[in-house]
């Protein structure tokens, strides 16, 4: 009795916490449908007839070519990351080199390394072959960014393949890329799945790289967002559509995989 | 290490095959540079993310309807957002922008850089421009020996607006040319519990609190640098207005005001939290506004002065067009039509009469639509900034054009600085000799650099 | 020590077996195959690393485009007299270390309360995980606008209502504005993994301690903890390691102000509001090594993490 009756208060203090927690987000997707004037009231309204002109808005800004862009640049960046992590996580797990642990710091080392020490110089390399606002370029970029963690993701994935399967095919006379892409992909590919959510998570989400490697044509969404402050008038309506647009793919994927995330986060370290 | 040819090869392979697919893209924004043959041309636009602007954007279309071939592709960006990324895009010389919105603080000095095109030229010869139509202290301010480099998108100086209602209410009366001691008083008595007697902006900052500090200090006697470069912020006249300024705020002022800028303060007369306020006239035409609690109850006056005859600031926001445009004529084009008499009908016809860009040209002041909506604000903000002069706004000389700024690359850093020193004396988190001992330290660093 | 420690670490994991017999053909496919990585990194950061060497002995300020020239170290001179170095140290200590030890703390109650069996945890769960998921830039924004804000925010809405002062927090409280949100950002991620760890514990142990009468902070404090302590790691580890960098929340809501400039920020506006090519580099090469003198602390704890759990 007394049991049930501290169940229920706990679970009712986990649903209140919770809902508290979530707020911020609940409250950015409801002034999104709000009228300009409602949303920028002093005294804050939950009940109103709700519109869609702050989506209709957004949308009628271009919003559509900067989706466009992230899409682009983090599908890219992921394949490149993807692509080049699965061989050197092999080398550093199933077919291993020497240094394994010295090829592994390397790796992390480069994702320690301050972005903000190296943009300036960049920005300048970039500007001298042409390649400023260039949407491929910024995804090599990210690829650069997410490849280390990619590699420790998947060398993690890698090290779960019971080596007797490996073996058999080496005997059957597999060659490499067989062994790679027939034998050793297939046992990981959940894990593939979790290192390209990642990489995809922290593309889309970027901001920084974003803003500075871009101006026009390779614009990524994080830094239009900012676009809808306006110094003078009222905008929290249309800002809060246009971020809800923007934040809704990776929402939608982290939801629907919630386990690739926890793997993925803790770069393989949690099964 | 490890080294092999082959692998090499395919090491560089993946990364080759990657920068030749980057250089041979085409974002999905716009197709980017465009040729200069005339036929397909997309221009660049960096602006800042203000209403007017925002109205440019929505009639792009009836310039490349008129203009086919041309498309114009717009980067809306907040303020420090874009002056961080066109100052690096012009000064690196990228080229990445045909059309660049600056302030009339980096005009003169990135004209004499030699970063922008040199307009003088190109808007003489267009009678149709008519380009001494434009207000004369807003040009001046955008010249550099004679050369103009931008033109004026919209301008603005700054006013007392004052809510009558509740002054009359305290039978309290202005003039027209009050003095900062009258507004002072007239605060004090209608300042209320629950309403602060005036707004005035304390975020730090050099764009926010030494927008109307700046000409609060030189109408009290005081500049940041003498003739010769040397840094004056030590001296009675600031110390003076910016225990003034203090003193308002803490007898009659808003709560914190370190959080007030613009927006908050025009919340707050909106909301009748607060009876006057001294800041851009633009508010004017928002406080007028059809969803305005306070539309035609306000008051219209100069901003206030001590030693000086005006007051007011004077700033603008304009186009100019850098020098490593691959589109120099288009781009010349666009932003001729954008500040011509015909895009301010355009404006009025299409979007309302209210939302004509103001403080560029004195015939818009002549159109009888524009006089009819703007009444309440039209002629005094007219008047204003007729009446500025930027060569000269205090009392002494100075060796630079510009009001409520320094022209020189340094004064962002140091307006900041010193800006945040003062808010910190503003807040009670310091003393006002502190503040300015430090900030003449700072200024004296950066003045030295132009002796 | 620390060293030797790896080695045994390494030598213990489940693959040792797969270094029997490496014939010299294997070793070169090997070294084929992490090539392209290591070539591709080393393309896109040490080079411009380089670059930025070379860059902070050169005076080169492109607001002063006429005026360049070699000055051997005098950049590492002003960039070190300037005193904005440690302030910046310390904002970026004093952010990274609340924001995970407060991300830590919050993960940690939530992760308790969510591991509960109860009506509709999937969805709890799915809602708790989003601030992480959102934009960190639409968060800033949202915080900064629908929150934050002195006179629509909904935190001062709160205040009002209670009668209380009035906060302007991101100028009067920017250092707490950004670690809140920070905070807000990352509760969910160290809830994630720390849920991963309640979840693999042996619910017979837990059982059998219940049996033996044990209180349930005692079972948390004796049994829970000591196991968590690996995830706790991974979680202020690889925190820590994102938070470090963060740049968004400071550009979007404070600008530096108020012992907020981390040394991202700080590198950014020195690189894109000074434009001074010759300082910006010498700060970030200064940066550079205070980061590998961390890192290598840093990396030392992650093999451990790393190498134990991966044989598990």
């Amino acid at each position: 009795m007394t049991r049930s009756v501290r169940g229920g208060l706990v679970t009712t203090l986990t649903w209140v916490l919770v809902l508290v927690f979530f707020f911020p987000v609940f409250w950015m997707i409801i002034n999104g449908f709000k009228p300009e004037a409602i949303a920028s009231s002093i005294h804050p309204k939950v009940f109103f007839s709700p519109v869609t002109t702050g989506y209709q808005l957004a949308m009628d800004r271009g919003m559509k070519g900067y989706l466009i862009n992230s899409i682009t640049a983090s599908v890219t960046a992921t394949i490149i990351a993807v692509v080049l992590a699965i061989p050197a996580a092999y080398a550093l797990s199933i077919r291993r080199v020497k240094n394994v642990e010295s090829a592994l710091s390397f790796f992390i080392s480069t994702r320690f390394m301050p972005m903000a020490a190296v943009v300036l110089p960049l920005y300048i390399i970039l500007k001298n072959l042409g390649l400023l606002d260039n949407i491929y370029m910024l995804a090599v970029v990210y690829g650069a960014v997410n490849l280390p963690v990619t590699v420790w993701m998947m060398r993690s994935f890698f090290l779960e393949v019971p080596f007797e399967i490996v073996e058999a095919a080496r005997v059957d006379g597999a060659g490499l890329y067989r062994e790679i892409v027939r034998i050793v992909l297939p046992l990981v590919l959940p894990g593939v799945a979790a290192a390209a959510l990642i990489s995809f998570i922290f593309s889309w989400n970027e901001y920084f790289l974003a803003t500075l490697l871009t101006s026009n044509a390779a614009r990524t969404t994080p830094p239009f967002l900012g676009s809808f402050v306006d110094g003078r008038g009222q905008f929290l309506a249309v800002l809060s559509a246009a971020a809800t647009i923007a934040a809704l793919p990776v929402i939608l994927a982290g939801w629907v995989a919630q386990k690739q995330l926890v793997r993925g986060l803790s770069m393989g370290a949690i099964k | 290490m490890l080294c092999s040819k082959r692998a090499l090869t395919a090491g560089a392979g993946v990364v080759a095959a990657a920068l030749a697919m980057a250089a041979c893209s085409s974002g999905a924004v716009s197709s980017g540079g465009g040729g200069g043959d005339g036929k397909n041309v997309t221009l660049n636009l960096a602006t800042v993310n203000n209403g007017q602007m925002k109205d440019m954007e929505k009639l792009k279309g009836e310039y490349e309807t008129a203009h086919p071939g041309t498309k114009i592709n717009f980067q809306v960006m907040e303020e420090g957002d874009l002056r961080a990324a066109v100052t690096a895009d012009v000064a690196s010389k990228a080229g990445q922008y045909d059309i660049v919105t600056i302030g009339a603080y980096e005009t003169p000095q990135w004209g004499a850089n030699g970063w922008l095109v040199d307009l003088t030229g190109p808007l003489k010869s267009d009678a149709a421009y008519d380009v001494d139509d434009l207000l004369a202290p807003v040009r001046e301010a955008i010249s550099n020996d004679g050369k103009q480099y931008a033109v004026p998108f919209y301008g603005e100086s700054s006013i007392l607006m004052y809510n009558k209602e509740i002054l009359d209410k305290a039978s309290v009366t202005l003039s027209a040319n009050p003095t900062w001691q009258q507004v002072a008083d007239a605060a004090k008595k209608v300042n209320t519990s629950s309403r602060a007697g005036i707004c005035m902006r304390g975020k730090p900052g050099w764009g926010d609190l030494f927008a109307p500090l700046t000409t609060v200090v030189q109408t009290f006697g005081g500049n940041w640098y003498d003739t010769s470069w040397n840094a004056t912020v030590n001296t009675p006249e600031w110390k003076q207005a910016v225990t003034f300024y203090k003193t308002l705020l803490d007898t009659s002022g808003e709560k914190d005001p370190v959080s007030y800028s613009f927006n908050e303060c025009l919340t707050a007369l909106k909301e009748g939290k607060a009876a006057m306020w001294a800041d851009a006239s633009v508010a004017a035409s928002m406080l007028e506004a059809d969803d305005s609690p306070v539309k035609g109850k306000m008051g219209y006056a100069h901003m206030p002065v001590d030693k000086t005859k005006e007051s007011g600031w004077l700033w603008s926001w304009n186009l100019a067009v850098p020098a490593t445009t691959k589109n120099k004529d288009a781009a010349i084009d666009f932003i001729k039509w954008a500040t011509s008499k015909d895009y301010h009908k355009l404006v009025g016809e299409k979007l309302g009469w209210s939302l004509v860009p103001p403080g560029a040209r004195q015939s818009t002041y002549d159109l009888p639509e524009y006089k009819q909506a703007a009444a309440a604000y039209a002629p005094i903000t007219l008047d204003v900034m007729k009446s500025v002069n930027p060569k000269q706004p205090g009392v002494n000389p100075q060796p630079w054009v510009g009001i409520q700024y320094v022209s020189i690359p340094e004064f962002q850093d140091v307006g900041n600085q010193c800006a945040q020193l003062i808010a910190d004396y503003l807040a009670n988190r310091g003393t006002v000799d502190d503040a300015l001992g430090k900030c003449q330290g700072i200024a004296k660093k950066a003045g030295d650099a132009h002796k | 020590m620390a060293v030797t420690e790896l080695d045994t670490v390494v030598a213990q994991t489940a693959t040792d077996k797969r270094r029997v017999k490496t014939t010299s053909k294997e070793v070169w496919t090997a070294r084929w195959l992490l090539l392209p990585a290591v070539l591709f990194l080393i393309l896109l950061t040490q080079i411009p690393f380089l670059t930025t060497v070379g860059y902070s002995t050169i005076r080169w300020n492109l607001l002063y485009p006429n005026d360049r020239g070699f000055t051997w170290f005098k950049n590492y001179g002003t960039a070190l007299s300037s005193g904005d170095l440690w302030p910046s140290i310390v904002a970026t200590v004093v952010i990274t270390a609340l924001a995970v030890v407060f991300s830590l703390l919050f993960g940690m109650i939530f992760a308790l309360l969510l591991n509960r069996q109860f009506r509709g945890r999937a969805v709890a769960r799915t809602l708790m995980i989003t601030p992480f998921l959102i934009m960190p830039a639409a968060s800033a924004l949202i915080w900064k606008y629908s929150m934050f804000d002195t006179n629509i925010g909904i935190l001062n809405w709160l205040s009002r209502t209670l009668h209380l002062p009035v906060i302007s927090w991101s100028t009067e409280h920017p250092l707490l504005a950004v670690i809140i949100v920070l905070t807000w950002e990352f509760t969910p991620f160290m809830m994630l993994i720390l849920l991963a760890g309640l979840q693999g514990q042996d619910t017979g142990i837990l059982e059998a301690a219940q049996v033996d009468g044990a209180g349930p902070w005692r079972i948390f404090t004796w049994i829970t903890l000591p196991h968590l302590r690996m995830y706790v790691e991974i979680g202020v580890l690889l925190g820590a390691v994102i938070i470090i960098q963060v740049f968004d929340p400071i550009a979007i809501l404070t600008k530096g102000t108020g012992g907020t400039k981390t040394l991202a920020y700080l590198l950014y506006e020195r690189a894109f509001i000074g434009l001074d090519v010759g300082q910006a580099a010498a700060y970030g090469v200064i940066t550079v090594v205070l980061t590998i003198i961390v890192a290598t602390i840093a990396l030392r704890t992650l093999f451990k993490v790393f190498m134990a759990g991966g044989s598990r």
